[in-house]
């Protein structure tokens, strides 16, 4: 056993080495009644790349939110560089050396690099002499960290992965010692990702500190020094990485032993069950986001859609769903489906044997301020047995919300409670539950375990190939190639609207869909 | 997050609030000379104290019963209605206009028709800025507001020179006939032996108004109808994801809730004046945004709030009558009650929310 | 009497602060409120102006809504209020209802007509009042052309017209009077900023003095017509003040007389019609120091020779609502 307890590992620490970049001892932090983040010590060293990895709601974000002052501790200390340090606003975080390149970057789209580093940092009233000043400082930064960012493209014409890199830059900019990243590879190609990496080597080459926030233990095992995981707004344990497998993280993540492989026996292929040929689809602000693409997808079958974030999936599941205007023919069970006119809407699709886990459940696949309940009957309120003459049988459909809560594993299993009250993993199994029960010939489902803690991962896997092994077709959309990997039984990339190719997963590797991921063609394809 | 318990939020807060406020127009009733219990006492006397005063705030209530459950229906489906003006008056004019074409021998078989023409009016009016938000994506709150001063220009018209004027100089309309005058409380509760003010205006529209809200109720968390309103309301992204189609919920949600604003002329024109004057919805429109922002949309806070808003147009009449409190002042409270319970609900909220919290730590 | 023991009732269990008692009289003012600048405040006046002089109190509410008209009546009938005065036409249909249920109250009605044995009816001879200032224009008028800016177009305000347009034409038979109407709703009553414009389009079609009769309306013309240098006529009260030597005279319609004359006349007040024209002082023009300057010595001469012509029947003004046509 390579863990050390925290105890353990502060006695070593003070002992050897110099003041840690960040200290801090005794963090607590509550909304409510809910304990966000329960008597945290932690210390990172100078020049290290320290990962915090833990399931969603483990509160990493609160602790990093009260790092940059956006929340104040109810107790707890924080030190940087040896010094007792209050933070109380973000500015004070910026003072103390700290910078943070959030999830959601916070960039002025149709300003320059230059600009939107600048912004808020001006030496003085006027802007000019900043910009120059500014100017000459971005380009030394940009070169030194191998950043490669043309201070003066417009934010909204650069990928996301430079987009990324102005954050950092406006963080270094700062002056900043110590860097926070939240999950900074979520939108990223595995590319992009690697390209990531490497200016975060060099920053640490540097002599910078940095804290990688993550839940995807294939990047704490690549780049990290050492790592704290949390869980359930505590520290349970900070090893260094060197001497921890993915397993043991996962293991203290969720508390008890967890499959990271999903078992599956070879698919059963029947008829194919949807048919798509030429199809493209124009989205509100006239961009084609789906230009002209076949495929099928047959009984017994997983067909995993991969590509990074904005391809063109999320337009493909919405037209697949009824919800999006395509042009192009759609067959499903040879019946040619409406794309346009009046039959061309989510409720005709479901009675078409069409069910669909959104991406986003927040967003559509959930009501959250309705309860689990209501929740249930979401799509699905004129189902008979959900309705007694005019009105609603509001008793049938919570007690079959009821049922499928047990079958699911809903914690806990409250037809009562509204939806925001559960944890992501149980919303989830509610949305699941929803469409799976529905027993559809073809279920969407996108993103499924984004934001799902890895036991619930682990049972909505079982529960997709389950529904694959009653010869059901499934189409799986996700950004995260290993859920790929391990659920799909044909693999299909999208890039720019288009599919790029089809490969079968155990002919193909990471690399190479990564790259079709980036647009680029191997040859075969 | 579930902080307090729904009695507070429900009913604490309110009153909370109503407390703030009352102790805010004691203060100014205080400032200006006049002893503010004394006040207090007047109202109360004066809007409850008698079957005449009772008459005149059921009256009032009726009116922003209807107005509140049109902002109320408007509101679960996420649209801001704030055309209840508008569509009231309209409703008014389908009325008048009824009731002047048609002969009927006798008020109970007015009403229903009466009460679909003036819904069916205030449906009407509200469809144009509902069609045009829902299918041209133009906002509702300028749409809605344009068409009251629409609204108000077509009455104006129609009771300056169309054939519905009476003679004379007031913009009003004929009078209807004795026949389809509505029986109010006296009339309906004579029979039962209970005497009652013959002049109040309250009239048997009070009932329709409470039967509204009972069918606001049961359509808004009973039927399908009611249910796709609500997905709409509180989540575009998962109604579409339902099936639910914007156009269709938009549209139906705003015709409900014109109805509604129309109804309230069969209160005001057909029960109170029994004939259409200029002006008549006198600002019931905007106050039911009050009275549903006050009643959290919900059919039975809507009543209650109903009530209240009622008790302090009558009594704040009676404040003016006996008190010499001039009307600007009684508008000031009107305005304070409105203030505290609407714009600055948080201000209470918050620290009784924190308030609670404490306690559950406390018994944790 | 039932409806009586609810209402005396009610009010016994109110605690009165005013210093009320039974039998004073009392007032109910319009929807615009008595400091409107003009009718209802002139009502408002005439009601102070008996406090004043005799120290009585008198009750008085401001309506907010329609539905309080007949409401207020009651109130005050029934708490033995003696007479109730209500300042403008719109209560018309309130007091038909309302006055048979109280013989005993008396009640006086203000520009407009109510046939009931206990309701005094106070009519205003409007158009020999604006058949006077309509001379006046016309004789200091320097193009010819005179003005006149109704407020909301209804039978009332054609009367203050036809009778302008005669007076106009009797001092200069070539004069031009050019009319407009504010608008044909309540709201033409308040809106000084259309009343402005109206001014300066016939300014434009050559007037140079503009009579408004069109409540606050006329605060806009009254302004425009002095800014740009032209004269104006007020109406109601004695506007001159407003624009010391740029109105030439106001159109005097002494509301504050009748409700003062009601007020003194009390329970005895006598019921039916009660015509205020020329001949008791109720209607007039204004001469006071602010007009010196622009009414003549020789205009005001001519007017007051037109003025006894008209009490003496040797003239007769045509009344628009006698017909609802005018003969110019």
């Amino acid at each position: 056993m390579s863990v050390e307890t925290q105890k353990g590992r502060q006695d070593t620490a003070a002992l050897t080495a110099p003041a840690p970049a960040i200290e801090l001892r005794g963090i607590s932090k509550s909304f409510g009644p809910v304990q966000a983040n329960k008597d945290i010590a932690i210390k990172v060293a100078k020049g290290t790349i320290h990962g915090i990895i833990g399931e969603n709601g483990a509160g990493k974000s609160t602790l990093m939110s009260i790092l940059y002052g956006f929340y104040k501790a109810d107790k707890g200390e924080i030190l940087i560089n040896g010094d007792h340090t209050d933070i109380p606003d973000s500015q004070a975080a910026i003072a103390a050396g700290i910078g943070m390149v959030f999830q959601h970057f916070k960039l002025v789209e149709n300003f320059t690099v230059l600009e939107n580093v600048v912004l808020g940092a001006e030496s003085g009233p006027m802007l000019r002499p900043s910009l120059s000043k500014a100017r000459k400082l971005l380009t030394q930064l940009s070169d030194e960290y191998e950043l490669s960012v043309d201070p003066d493209a417009k934010i909204e014409d650069l990928s996301v992965g430079h987009q990324q890199r102005v954050e950092i830059l406006k963080a270094l900019y700062r002056q900043a010692d110590i860097l926070i990243l939240d999950e900074p590879t979520g939108v990223l190609t595995p590319a992009e990702a690697d390209h990531l990496f490497r200016i975060l080597e060099g920053l640490r080459a540097q002599g910078k500190t940095i804290i990688l926030i993550t839940h995807k233990l294939r990047e704490i095992m690549e780049i990290t020094d050492t790592v704290s995981v949390m869980r359930r707004g505590q520290m349970t344990a900070t090893v260094k990485t060197a001497e921890t497998n993915p397993e043991q993280l996962a293991e203290l993540m969720v508390g008890r032993k967890v499959l990271l492989q999903v078992d599956k026996a070879p698919a059963k292929l029947g008829d194919p069950i949807l048919e798509v040929e030429n199809l493209s689809v124009v989205d509100g602000d006239g961009v084609e986001r789906v230009k002209g693409i076949n495929f099928n997808v047959r009984a017994g079958e997983i067909l995993g859609i991969a590509g990074v974030s904005g391809n063109g999936q999320s337009e493909l599941l919405e037209v697949l769903a009824g919800y999006g205007k395509g042009t192009g023919t759609i067959r499903m069970n040879g019946d040619t489906l409406d794309l346009t006119g009046t039959k061309s809407d989510a409720k005709t699709r479901r009675k078409q044997g069409i069910a669909h886990v959104p991406e986003d459940r927040h967003a559509e696949g959930l009501i959250l301020d309705f309860e689990a309940w209501e929740n249930t009957a979401l799509g699905y309120i004129d189902d008979p047995a959900y309705n007694r003459g005019l009105l609603m049988d509001n008793a049938a459909i919570r007690k079959d919300t009821e049922e499928k809560m047990e079958r699911f594993d809903v914690r806990p299993p409250n037809p009562r409670l509204a939806a925001k009250n559960f944890s992501g993993g149980n919303q989830q199994k509610i949305v699941l539950a929803r469409e799976i029960e529905r027993n559809p010939d073809l279920l969407l489902i996108g993103q499924p375990t984004r934001g799902v803690d890895i036991g619930a991962i682990e049972f909505i896997h079982k529960q997709i190939v389950a529904l694959r092994d009653q010869g059901k077709a499934i189409i799986l959309v996700s950004v995260e190639l290993e859920e790929i990997f391990s659920l799909s039984d044909r693999i299909a990339v999208m890039f720019d609207g288009h599919i790029m190719g089809e490969r079968n997963p155990a002919d193909t590797d990471e690399k190479e869909l990564g790259l079709l991921m980036a647009g680029m063609t191997t040859e075969g394809a | 997050m579930d902080t307090m318990p729904k009695w507070a939020d429900i009913v604490l807060i309110p009153l909370i609030n109503l407390l703030i406020a009352f102790f805010l127009s004691g203060l100014v009733i205080w400032a200006i000379g006049k002893d503010p219990f004394e006040a207090i006492r007047t109202m109360v006397a004066g809007a409850f104290g008698s079957t005449d005063g009772v008459g005149y705030t059921l009256y009032y209530t009726t009116n922003f019963i209807f107005t509140g459950l049109a902002v109320a229906v408007a509101s679960r489906a996420a649209l801001f209605n704030i055309g209840g003006e508008g569509q009231v008056m309209l409703g008014g004019l389908g009325l008048t206009l009824l009731l002047l074409t048609v002969d009927f021998p006798h008020w109970a078989i007015a009403l229903p028709v009466a009460v679909i023409t003036s819904a069916a009016f205030g449906a009407g009016w509200a469809f144009v800025p509902a069609y045009l938000a829902a299918k041209r994506g133009s906002h509702i709150v300028v749409t809605t507001i344009m068409f009251n001063f629409i609204a108000f220009s077509l009455l104006g018209y129609m009771l300056v020179s169309s054939w519905i004027k009476k003679p004379g100089g007031v913009p009003e309309s004929l009078d209807f006939a004795e026949t389809v005058h509505l029986p109010n409380f006296h009339d309906i509760l004579a029979p039962l032996g209970i005497e009652f003010s013959k002049h109040a205006p309250a009239n048997i529209s009070f009932f329709i108004a409470v039967a509204c809200c009972v069918l606001f109720f049961v359509v808004m968390w009973h039927t399908q109808l009611g249910t796709a309103i609500r997905q709409f309301g509180k989540s575009e992204g998962a109604a579409i994801y339902a099936g639910v189609s914007p156009v269709k919920i938009t549209i139906i949600a705003m015709m409900i809730s014109g109805g509604l604003a129309g109804l309230m002329a069969v209160n005001a024109t057909m029960g109170e004046a029994e004939r259409l004057i200029l002006g008549f919805s006198e600002g019931a429109g905007f106050i039911g945004i009050a009275v549903a922002l006050m009643g959290r949309n919900h059919p039975f806070g809507i009543f209650l709030a109903a009530v209240l808003f009622g008790f302090l147009y009558q009594g704040g009449s009676e404040l003016s009558l006996w008190m010499g409190i001039p009307r600007e002042l009684v508008i000031v409270i009107q305005a304070l009650v409105i203030l505290l319970t609407g714009a600055l609900d948080n201000m209470v909220r918050m620290p009784v929310e924190r308030l609670f919290l404490h306690f559950r730590k406390g018994a944790n | 009497m039932s409806l009586m023991r609810t209402l005396l009732g009610a009010a016994a269990t109110v605690t009165l602060g005013a210093t009320a008692t039974l039998a004073d009289p009392a007032i109910i003012f319009d929807l615009g409120g008595k400091f409107d600048k003009s009718f209802n405040e002139s009502a408002y006046t005439g009601a102070e102006r008996w406090k004043e002089e005799t120290g009585g109190n008198y009750l008085e509410i401001e309506l907010q809504s329609d539905a309080q008209r007949e409401q207020a009546l009651r109130a005050f009938a029934g708490r033995g209020a003696n007479p109730v005065v209500m300042a403008g036409f719109s209560f018309a249909s309130a007091l038909t209802e309302v006055a048979p249920d109280y013989p005993d109250t008396k009640f006086v009605i203000i520009d407009m007509v109510v046939d009931a044995p206990n309701v005094t009816s106070v009519v205003f001879n409007e158009h020999e009042g604006s058949y006077l200032v309509g001379m006046a224009a016309a004789m200091e008028s320097e193009t010819g052309t005179v003005g006149f800016i109704g407020g909301m177009d209804i039978p009332l305000i054609s009367r203050f017209a036809c009778g302008y347009a005669q007076g106009a034409k009797a001092a200069n038979a070539d004069a031009t009077v050019v009319q407009n109407m504010t608008g044909s709703t309540p709201a033409a009553w308040n809106d000084p900023v259309k009343g402005g414009e109206l001014t300066k389009a016939q300014i434009s079609q050559g007037a140079d003095v503009v009579f408004a009769a069109a409540g606050g309306t006329g605060i806009g013309v009254l302004q425009t017509a002095a800014d740009e240098g032209i004269l104006s006529i007020g109406v109601d009260s004695n506007q001159n003040f407003m624009h010391p030597g740029q109105v030439l005279t106001s159109m005097t319609k002494r509301v504050d007389n009748a409700v003062y004359n009601a007020f003194s006349a009390g329970e005895d007040v006598a019921p039916g019609f009660n015509v205020m024209g020329l001949n008791n002082d109720g209607v007039g023009y204004a001469v006071d120091e602010f007009n010196a300057s622009v009414l003549s010595a020789d205009t005001i001469a001519a007017l007051e020779e037109a003025k006894a012509a008209i009490i003496a029947g040797d003239i007769a003004v045509h009344d628009f609502m006698s017909d609802s046509t005018c003969p110019m």
